[in-house]
């Protein structure tokens, strides 16, 4: 029985529209004239899903994501598609309620490669502490899968993403470089070790982060995914920050940055770079590292802002548990360049 | 010489044109692409290895990038300084927190690979050792300087005191005689 997928062009986060390209297209898409007071989140602010105020303390919060395979073995695909649409139930500070399946697959393909994925994916619903309720599946040449995600929370404690201050500390909850790991492991240059790294970093759910940064005020949220970390920080400083960022504090995959010495580079990321590129100032910053800020992150960590005492708390707790963090920057008074990174 | 990487998604066109650039010393390189992404990634390949490059937009998704991949001069393959040498003494940058300690030495590692000119040698003792054992995050980087022929010495007593002889996996292993005269020789020897 053949286990492998076939891959598409670009697998995981690597294969989102640039952002440009969408701000346009909404920008002109019809607004209704009466607005719903409920509707808390849309997509007016780059946040990672939509909150809709049902009662004076719920919320809902709704997200879909799905995206081709990134690796060749479909139950970790499953695993990571599902990961990364869970992810932004916790980036908003919700707790996950149910899901339902996304697929695409083709006709003639082996049936038992879309269990392994489905199989993978509802692992990590269970994980998530969500139900598994449906979905959809449409006949496509290509493989794709994720899920659509409803959770809940407290409409007074929603973590939005550009809600942050002055003087606040920049904490990332993964390491960065999947994109670039991946790449380089589709052109078979990529170590053993650091692709388990890259499959352990994107099958881990961010619920875990997420309960132990709501233990302090958060100030702003958001998950590091396909604009790279320098795209979603630039969406978290739209209110009129800046931000400076300190990349020995970086954490990434290991070899990581040598792939990108080696040029394993992909579009995604230069389109990130294109996106951002001329808001960001980088003082003796090497080329790989700069790609890796770039680098658009499949199913990547939480980048939260918080106050300093908040986030060191924050950042020893998750040490404890294991988890790859890092305070990796501060929020500044709006300055002309708006990231300076050193 | 021609590329045509029309049709081929990133990375591939650079990956084929890098590859291309060591193997044809001296040649232009001309590659086709289909997009404009594939063409400034093209850039940031020529800009790193530090090659001329211009482009035309031959048609609606055709472009055309020259690289003028000039010979290599002798001097410019050496990349190592002869009597250079880094000596890390301590898998730690500097005296205080050892968290930053260590993030500052991982940094430096890195740094290393990525001036212009590499030492000649890297020695490695007391607690230094453990920068080239396994599953230290170092351990790429110096891979990749020993690769470019730069000579990474490990002092052996030092890893029998840490009980580390088994997990070296990088450099090689020598004694305090050998360290002493080759710092008695060095011209310059940096110890962050």
């Amino acid at each position: 029985m053949q286990e492998e997928i076939l891959f598409c062009n670009s697998g995981g986060c690597t294969a989102k529209l640039g952002a440009g390209v969408l701000e346009r297209i909404l920008s002109k898409l019809p607004k209704s004239e009466q607005k719903d007071e409920n509707l808390v989140i849309g997509y007016e602010s780059a946040d990672d899903a939509a909150v809709y105020r049902i009662s004076d303390d719920i919320a809902i919060v709704q997200t879909l994501d799905f995206f081709p395979p990134m690796v060749d073995d479909p139950y970790l695909f499953g695993q990571i598609a599902a990961t990364n649409a869970l992810s932004d139930i916790y980036a908003m500070g919700g707790d996950v309620k149910t899901a339902l399946n996304i697929v695409c697959f083709p006709e003639n393909m082996d049936l038992n490669i879309l269990g392994k994925i489905l199989q993978g994916g509802s692992e990590k619903v269970m994980e998530a502490g969500g139900t598994l309720a449906g979905g959809h599946s449409i006949v496509d040449d290509g493989v794709k899968y994720g899920l659509s995600v409803m959770g809940t929370l407290h409409p007074d404690h929603i973590f939005s993403n550009d809600g942050v201050k002055e003087g606040d500390a920049l904490l990332l909850t993964k390491p960065l470089g999947v994109g670039i790991v991946c790449m380089a492991n589709r052109m078979k240059a990529a170590s053993v070790e650091s692709m388990q790294q890259a499959i352990q970093s994107m099958t881990t759910l961010n619920k875990y982060a997420a309960k132990i940064i709501k233990k302090y005020a958060v100030h702003g949220c958001t998950d590091v995914t396909g604009f790279g970390f320098l795209g979603h920080l630039k969406e978290m400083l739209a209110k009129g920050y800046s931000a400076e960022i300190d990349s020995i504090q970086i954490p990434y995959i290991q070899s990581s940055l040598q792939y990108a010495d080696d040029f394993y580079l992909t579009a995604a990321a230069q389109r990130n770079r294109n996106h951002v590129g001329d808001m960001v100032v980088f003082e003796h910053v090497p080329f790989a590292m700069q790609e890796l800020l770039f680098d658009p992150q499949t199913s990547g960590g939480l980048l939260v802002s918080m106050d300093l005492d908040d986030a060191k708390k924050a950042m020893y707790e998750m040490q404890k548990n294991d988890i790859c963090c890092a305070i990796v920057g501060c929020v500044t008074k709006k300055e002309v360049q708006n990231i300076l990174v050193r | 010489m021609k590329i045509d990487a029309r049709g081929k998604s990133c990375p591939l066109p650079v990956i084929e044109t890098k590859k291309a650039m060591e193997q044809c010393h001296g040649t232009n390189l001309e590659i086709w692409v289909d997009n404009e992404i594939a063409v400034q990634n093209l850039y940031k390949l020529a800009q790193q290895k530090g090659v001329q490059v211009i482009d035309r937009k031959e048609s609606e998704n055709c472009y055309v990038v020259t690289l003028i991949n000039k010979q290599i001069e002798p001097e410019q393959i050496a990349k190592i300084q002869h009597n250079t040498i880094v000596a890390l003494s301590s898998e730690t940058m500097g005296k205080g927190d050892d968290v930053l300690g260590k993030l500052l030495m991982r940094g430096f590692v890195y740094a290393l690979t990525e001036v212009a000119q590499l030492p000649h040698t890297i020695l490695l003792y007391n607690s230094g050792v453990k920068l080239a054992v396994y599953g230290a995050e170092t351990v790429p980087d110096l891979q990749l300087m020993e690769e470019q022929g730069v000579s990474v010495l490990v002092c052996g007593t030092c890893l029998n005191h840490y009980g580390l002889s088994a997990q070296l996996v990088v450099g090689s292993i020598t004694n305090m005689y050998h360290i002493a005269e080759l710092l008695a020789q060095a011209g310059k020897v940096i110890s962050p």
